[in-house]
């Protein structure tokens, strides 16, 4: 007896003390690109008319990345992290359109994957925004998991960023294979303008809210920590005022616009010019570029443009390509200013 | 009860009580005589008589699990009834049997209610959030929230009419409710039994004397009394002891939280070892718990301690009076009985046959007298049936329209001194808490109701505590008041933002509310439509405390308020200035402001409010729309509107 407590007294010994813990490190990265292996473009951007579907738009979008099978491999497990923050229906656009949403899931699927995990950390009650948004039935519809933010999905991790040190961070979001960002393109009152590299506030727990205090800074910590496989920007409709929550459909406007790229902040900076900012406005676009997380100048990603139209043809800089060409087999880019047929 | 013939002292065990006419022998005890029950290896000789040959020694020592088999079997032997030993009727068998089911399924479909009474949300639901089913069902159909309600509001409040069917039902067949409905019944019933009184364990003499009729169980008619009353003056004060608002409040508000917490807990633990095994299976469980009983984060109530507190206590009172509340203190068991003295269905006795065994008492629930001698007492009986089953002779029979004269009247029973005293001291009580700081003066700036409630005095006579606003509410802003309301207002809803915010597009709280107090609002009347020129409905305003607010008072960026802020122009409203910082290095900010035309007082922006222990922003109840005083600007205040 008194060996055992001896021992136990000896082995739990507690110095106490008023100590940090150890504070340096290298910075966590949770990297989920894949290896390039030459696809004909890093960044596509898809203009419609009022009339063409989203989904028609998201698959032009990936196809001229050169297809999801790009991106995902049979097996995979992916998370899709729209921007499901708030109890707002489609037309107010303060989420990420659901069919866009529904698209990507089908996208992934036909790519091969075996799990497709939709979820985001809400700022307003989760179960309103999700099921509001119209998310929950498109994702669930197109056989991806819904994952509702429920507390035990969040552990507590030392992320060592910047201005970001020690938070609860979204498990399932984290746990994946391939992780796809799938932000909506806002106004945002604080931080000006909000899509691809804030939407990672969704994968943080606990009290979000210190983080305004230097936003950008902690924007670009999360776009540092988390680098995503590949981002698809909705722009289908867009808040240009009162964002991020808006409310107001007058605040709206739809634009028709999907942008893809393996580039987050060159989707950012593409994204940006939708509600009239401009990149250099954006604070931690050019912390993003000063840590190699992207660039702002996203003409250097061979970008590939289409423009939808209502007929079924595309057209790109004025080249009409009939209804049935895959538009991966078009390119433009910056070494082959006239777009071609490449078929 | 002493003019009437003694009962034979009880003896300890069922089984074991002699017949009147068994004559004991002088001076032993009489249970020194008794035959001791057959033991079951008395059976055994003309068994083995026939294979004695083969193998005598098997019957000298039996195997070793012999005696384990037959105390098993003795166990599910129906013991020999004692003293006549007539059987029970089969249909009141049947019945008794009948009773457990429905008290078990009552029980599950109560909880399943509650637990229930929540928004979760689907794949399936669309852009507007109801409770698809009433999930307050058990509060519309009782009578005694029915009752008081219409005294205080002199209206039937909606679904509330369900109650006339349990009136219904209790003038033909008495308090069925409390025998075989009740919830909370069915708990003190089955604490009852799992925690007996020590002396005398599950049969013995304390538990028969405890099951006597007592006074102190007309307890609960003078507390009716005196709610009804403290309702005809205005107030629905009674709600506190309902049975039903006590089983929502206590096992919605303490119990499920509670247990939220310690599995979760528990989880987390196993969740954070480093053993991946223990991980998915903590994970997995979590995640079933989660997806059916438990909530998907830990929902906290103000004070409900005290919640917990006295449900634990009222259980455990079990142990020394079994159903202590629905004997001494449950004014709906009161309302119930009062109808039941009128039911068609009723306890015909033989006194000249019983034996005074007083195997009746052993299991009665209501303490109401079925022993042979005594009149029954009628309104305090439960319907279980326990006593006609238990009855060896032929005394006790339930029928239709029993001879009325072994039933005791009202007058037998109430003194009508103490009837008069408690309608007094109900009408008392209310003036005096109503001269506190309470509704007219010095108002709890703080005390912000629920979105669609009525003016607070109509909210005192409609409100009976239920917490079914609390539990449904997905934001964990309603919470039971202490004494923010004053004494009257106890356990009544109080929205406390910095816990949760009052979700924009939500009217759940008042979808559940039974009685009226939140009234069902539909989505257009809480945020206003300008179009059609409808006022959104107003909880509160905000203020700033500029002195903790970051870019007001330490050159800090922040506006997260303004972020949440979810009325459409934005209630909140930003100053770009450069303000200098300490080293006179000027800081770009926006500075919040509220306008106050604007807020509906959700509390969104003080929730959100990074200054973490006490806000810079926060909601008062000043300008609800409920009110027609507690106003600040004179273009919108109430009067100008109706
Ligand atoms: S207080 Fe607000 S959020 Fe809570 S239930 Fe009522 S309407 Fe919904
Ligand atoms: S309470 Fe706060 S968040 Fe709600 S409307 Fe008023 S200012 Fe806006
Ligand atoms: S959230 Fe709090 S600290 Fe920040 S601006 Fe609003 S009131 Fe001030």
């Amino acid at each position: 007896m008194l060996g055992a407590s001896g021992l136990i007294a000896w082995r739990r010994y507690d110095r106490g003390g008023w100590s940090v813990g150890d504070q340096g490190g290298p910075r966590e990265v949770r990297d989920y690109r894949v290896a390039d292996h030459g696809g004909p473009s890093d960044f596509a951007v898809i203009r419609g008319t009022s009339a063409s579907r989203p989904a028609e738009m998201v698959r032009h979008a990936v196809e001229a990345l050169g297809g999801m099978r790009r991106f995902v491999s049979r097996g995979d497990v992916v998370a899709i992290k729209p921007n499901i923050g708030w109890d707002r229906t489609p037309i107010q656009a303060a989420n990420t359109n659901p069919e866009v949403v529904a698209a990507v899931v089908q996208l992934v699927f036909e790519a091969g994957a075996r799990r497709v995990v939709v979820t985001d950390a809400s700022c307003n009650d989760p179960g309103r925004c999700f099921q509001r948004s119209g998310i929950w039935s498109r994702a669930h519809a197109a056989g991806a998991e819904v994952l509702l933010p429920a507390e035990h999905r969040f552990r507590t991790m030392r992320l060592r960023g910047e201005v970001l040190d020690e938070w609860p961070v979204y498990r399932t979001l984290i746990e994946a294979d391939k992780v796809i960002n799938l932000p909506v393109a806002k106004h945002h009152n604080l931080a000006k303008y909000t899509a691809a590299m804030k939407n990672w506030y969704g994968t943080l727990g606990g009290r979000r809210n210190r983080l305004h205090q230097s936003i950008d800074m902690s924007v670009a910590d999360l776009a540092t920590f988390m680098r995503p496989t590949l981002t698809v920007l909705d722009a289908v409709r867009v808040l240009l005022r009162n964002g991020p929550q808006g409310g107001n459909v007058d605040d709206t406007q739809r634009m028709n616009a999907i942008v893809a790229s393996t580039d987050q902040v060159a989707v950012d900076a593409y994204g940006c010019t939708l509600i009239g900012q401009r990149p250099e406005n954006l604070a931690y676009l050019r912390i993003g570029e000063e840590r190699r997380l992207g660039t702002r100048d996203w003409h250097t990603l061979r970008p590939r443009e289409v423009a939808l139209r209502d007929d079924g043809a595309t057209e790109r800089y004025g080249l009409i390509v009939p209804a049935g060409v895959s538009p991966s087999d078009v390119a433009f880019d910056l070494h082959h200013p006239a777009p071609r047929i490449i078929t | 009860m002493s003019d009437l013939p003694r009962p034979l002292p009880w003896l300890g065990v069922i089984g074991q009580v002699p017949a009147l006419d068994v004559s004991a022998p002088s001076g032993g005890p009489v249970s020194a005589v008794l035959p001791a029950p057959l033991p079951v290896e008395a059976a055994a000789p003309e068994v083995t008589m026939a294979t004695a040959a083969a193998a005598p020694e098997v019957r000298a020592e039996p195997p070793w699990w012999a005696s384990v088999v037959s105390k098993v079997r003795s166990k599910f032997k129906t013991p020999k009834r004692p003293g006549s030993g007539l059987p029970a009727r089969k249909i009141i068998v049947w019945l008794r049997n009948a009773r457990r089911v429905s008290q078990t399924g009552f029980l599950l479909l109560f909880l399943f209610l509650l637990v229930r009474t929540e928004f979760r949300g689907g794949f399936a639901g669309g852009a507007t959030v109801r409770m698809p089913y009433p999930v307050e069902g058990f509060l519309l159909a009782d009578p005694f929230v029915a009752l008081m309600t219409f005294l205080s509001t002199h209206t039937i409040y909606r679904a509330l009419w369900w109650s006339v069917g349990m009136v219904a039902l209790t003038l033909i067949f008495g308090r069925v409710f409390c025998g075989w409905i009740c919830p909370f019944g069915t708990l003190h019933h089955f604490f009852a039994w799992l925690i007996p009184n020590p002396q005398g364990a599950t049969t013995g003499g304390r538990r028969v004397k405890a099951n006597m009729t007592h006074g102190y169980q007309n307890a609960k008619y003078y507390l009716l009394g005196a709610f009804l009353v403290a309702a005809v003056c205005g107030s629905a004060i009674g709600g506190l002891f309902d049975p039903i608002c006590i089983c929502v409040r206590a096992i919605g508000l303490a119990v499920l939280p509670a247990a939220n917490y310690i599995s979760g807990r528990g989880l987390d633990g196993l969740s954070q070892t480093n053993i991946h095994a223990l991980q998915l299976g903590s994970d997995a469980t979590r995640d079933a718990l989660v997806a059916t009983v438990m909530q998907p984060r830990q929902y906290f109530f103000h004070q409900t301690w005290v919640i917990g507190a006295l449900l634990f206590v009222v259980l455990l009172a079990n142990r020394w009076i079994p159903r202590f509340w629905c004997r001494v203190l449950c004014p709906l068991g009161a309302t119930l009985g009062v109808i039941a003295r009128y039911a068609l269905v009723g306890m015909e006795k033989d006194h000249s046959k019983c034996t005074d065994c007083n195997l009746c008492l052993v299991d009665c629930q209501g303490a109401d007298s079925p022993q042979g001698g005594v009149k029954h007492r009628h309104d305090e009986c439960h319907v279980c049936l326990n006593c006609e089953v238990a009855c060896p002779e032929d005394v006790i029979k339930f029928t239709f329209l029993p001879k009325r004269t072994s039933l005791a009247k009202a007058q037998d029973t109430l003194d009508r001194r103490k009837v008069l005293t408690t309608a007094l001291t109900g009408a008392a009580v209310l003036p005096l808490a109503r001269t506190s700081d309470t509704i007219d003066s010095n108002y709890y700036d703080r005390l912000i109701r629920p979105p669609g409630s009525v003016p607070e005095r109509d909210f005192m006579e409609r409100c009976i505590r239920c917490a079914e606003c609390m539990k449904v509410c997905p934001n964990n802003a309603l919470h039971p008041a202490f004494l923010e309301s004053g004494i009257e207002g106890f356990w009544t809803p109080i929205l406390i933002p910095r816990i949760g915010y009052c979700e924009p597009t939500c009217v759940l709280c008042g979808q559940v509310c039974p009685t009226g107090a939140i009234q069902k609002i539909n989505e257009t009347q809480k945020l206003g439509d300008p179009v059609r020129h409808i006022e959104p409905i107003k909880i509160g305003t905000a203020f700033y405390d500029h002195g903790r607010c970051l870019p007001w008072s330490m050159a800090t960026p922040c506006i997260v308020c303004e972020e949440f802020c979810p009325t459409s122009p934005k209630a909140i409203w930003v100053e770009e200035v450069d303000t200098p910082d300490r080293n006179g290095h000027p800081v770009h900010v926006q500075r919040p402001h509220v306008d106050p035309t604007l807020c509906i007082g959700c509390g969104a922006c003080e929730k959100v409010c990074p200054v973490q222990d006490r806000p810079a922003v926060y909601v008062t109840s000043v300008g609800e729309s409920r009110s027609k005083t507690n106003v600040i600007l004179l273009e919108t205040s109430n009067y100008n509107r109706s």
